[in-house]
């Protein structure tokens, strides 16, 4: 499909789902979704005939400081396509129902993006520290304002 | 520098000519140091992009082999020198200190571009990063870039052997020491 078809087909879908009026700069189509809208929206994401989106490539987080945003990139092999989903989350307690059930790669990628973001996926298998070592649980070092005056040098 | 690396990079001794032959007069430590300096041994270890080039090196288009580096070994105790090729994050420090310990000796290490020497790009704003691997372990030749162009590589290997042969290696120096 087309990103126009996507477009069209994901409105009639989901008409609470918002598009971003520019084409990003890999051509791909991005969609803001409510938070909590976004497992239901990911299911027929990945189960619509006509959309398939059977691999979730990307899954990372923004810090805006004033809010995070979840990222979601998801291709079809079958359809040749692309979206990318974006999910605004409150920063002081950012929370979102875990994917992994759908893509069973979210498992890991939504790991790392907890241990460095401090994101909650609720419902997740195996919540704890994907890369970083012992002792780092709760840090989120990837936020904005994460102060480390041991290993870091503040420009 | 030149001047005084310069007849260190021939066969250290001198030619008494005798009827009927020759006698080479030498320094057994000078002939060691000679020996050893050509033929260094690489651990095989890359954290980063600088492993790229340093394979590069490795390859048929530069070859370091040229130089006798060619026995790239996968473990430390059987490596001379190990090239510290890339970013050294906190996690990995244990580990390379724990491959330098397993070296036998005598051994040696250059650390190759701007992460191995100082953190480089990563040395601000960072809470995984080494500023530079010589707080891990101690560092013979250092070698700029990021990363390095394999004549900088080639350069500086080139750079350790001349430092063998002169017995000024940091190891060497410190058996010189300890000897006294």
């Amino acid at each position: 499909m087309t990103n126009e078809e996507l477009k069209t087909g994901i409105t009639e879908l989901q008409p609470s789902v918002v598009f971003d009026e520019a084409i990003d700069a890999n051509g791909w189509l991005t969609a803001n979704v409510e938070s909590t809208a976004w497992l239901g929206f990911a299911e027929q994401l990945r189960n619509r005939p006509e959309l398939q989106f059977n691999f979730l490539f990307c899954a990372t987080c923004v810090d805006w400081k004033t809010h995070l945003t979840m990222v979601y990139h998801l291709r079809s092999t079958i359809h040749k396509h692309e979206l990318v989903v974006k999910a605004k989350l409150d920063r002081t307690n950012p929370e979102i129902e875990t994917v992994s059930g759908i893509w069973r790669g979210a498992e890991f990628l939504e790991r790392e993006v907890f241990e460095l973001f401090g994101v909650k996926f609720l419902n997740h298998p195996d919540l704890r520290l994907l890369i970083l070592p012992d002792g780092w649980e709760g840090k989120k070092p990837l936020l904005k304002d994460f102060e480390d005056p041991i290993n870091m040098i503040r420009l | 520098m030149t001047t005084q690396q310069q007849p260190v990079s021939d066969f250290p001794g001198e030619i008494h000519d005798t009827p009927g032959g020759g006698i080479v007069l030498s320094k057994l430590d000078d002939v060691i140091n000679w020996a050893r300096s050509n033929s260094l041994w690489p651990l095989t270890f890359a954290t980063s992009c600088c492993g790229i080039e340093m394979m590069s090196t490795a390859g048929a288009k530069y070859d370091f082999s040229r130089f006798g580096f060619e026995v790239a070994r996968a473990t430390p105790r059987q490596a001379d020198v190990i090239i510290i090729a890339g970013t050294i994050v906190n996690k990995m420090a244990p580990v390379l200190k724990r491959l330098y310990d397993q070296m036998a000796d005598p051994k040696y290490v250059i650390a190759m571009g701007a992460c191995a020497i100082s953190g480089g790009p990563f040395f601000y704003n960072t809470y995984s990063v080494v500023k530079g691997a010589d707080h891990v372990i101690p560092v013979d030749v250092y070698v700029a870039g990021c990363p390095p162009r394999p004549e900088a590589l080639l350069h500086s290997l080139i750079t350790l052997q001349q430092k063998i042969k002169s017995g000024l290696t940091r190891e060497q120096i410190r058996e010189g020491k300890e000897a006294i």
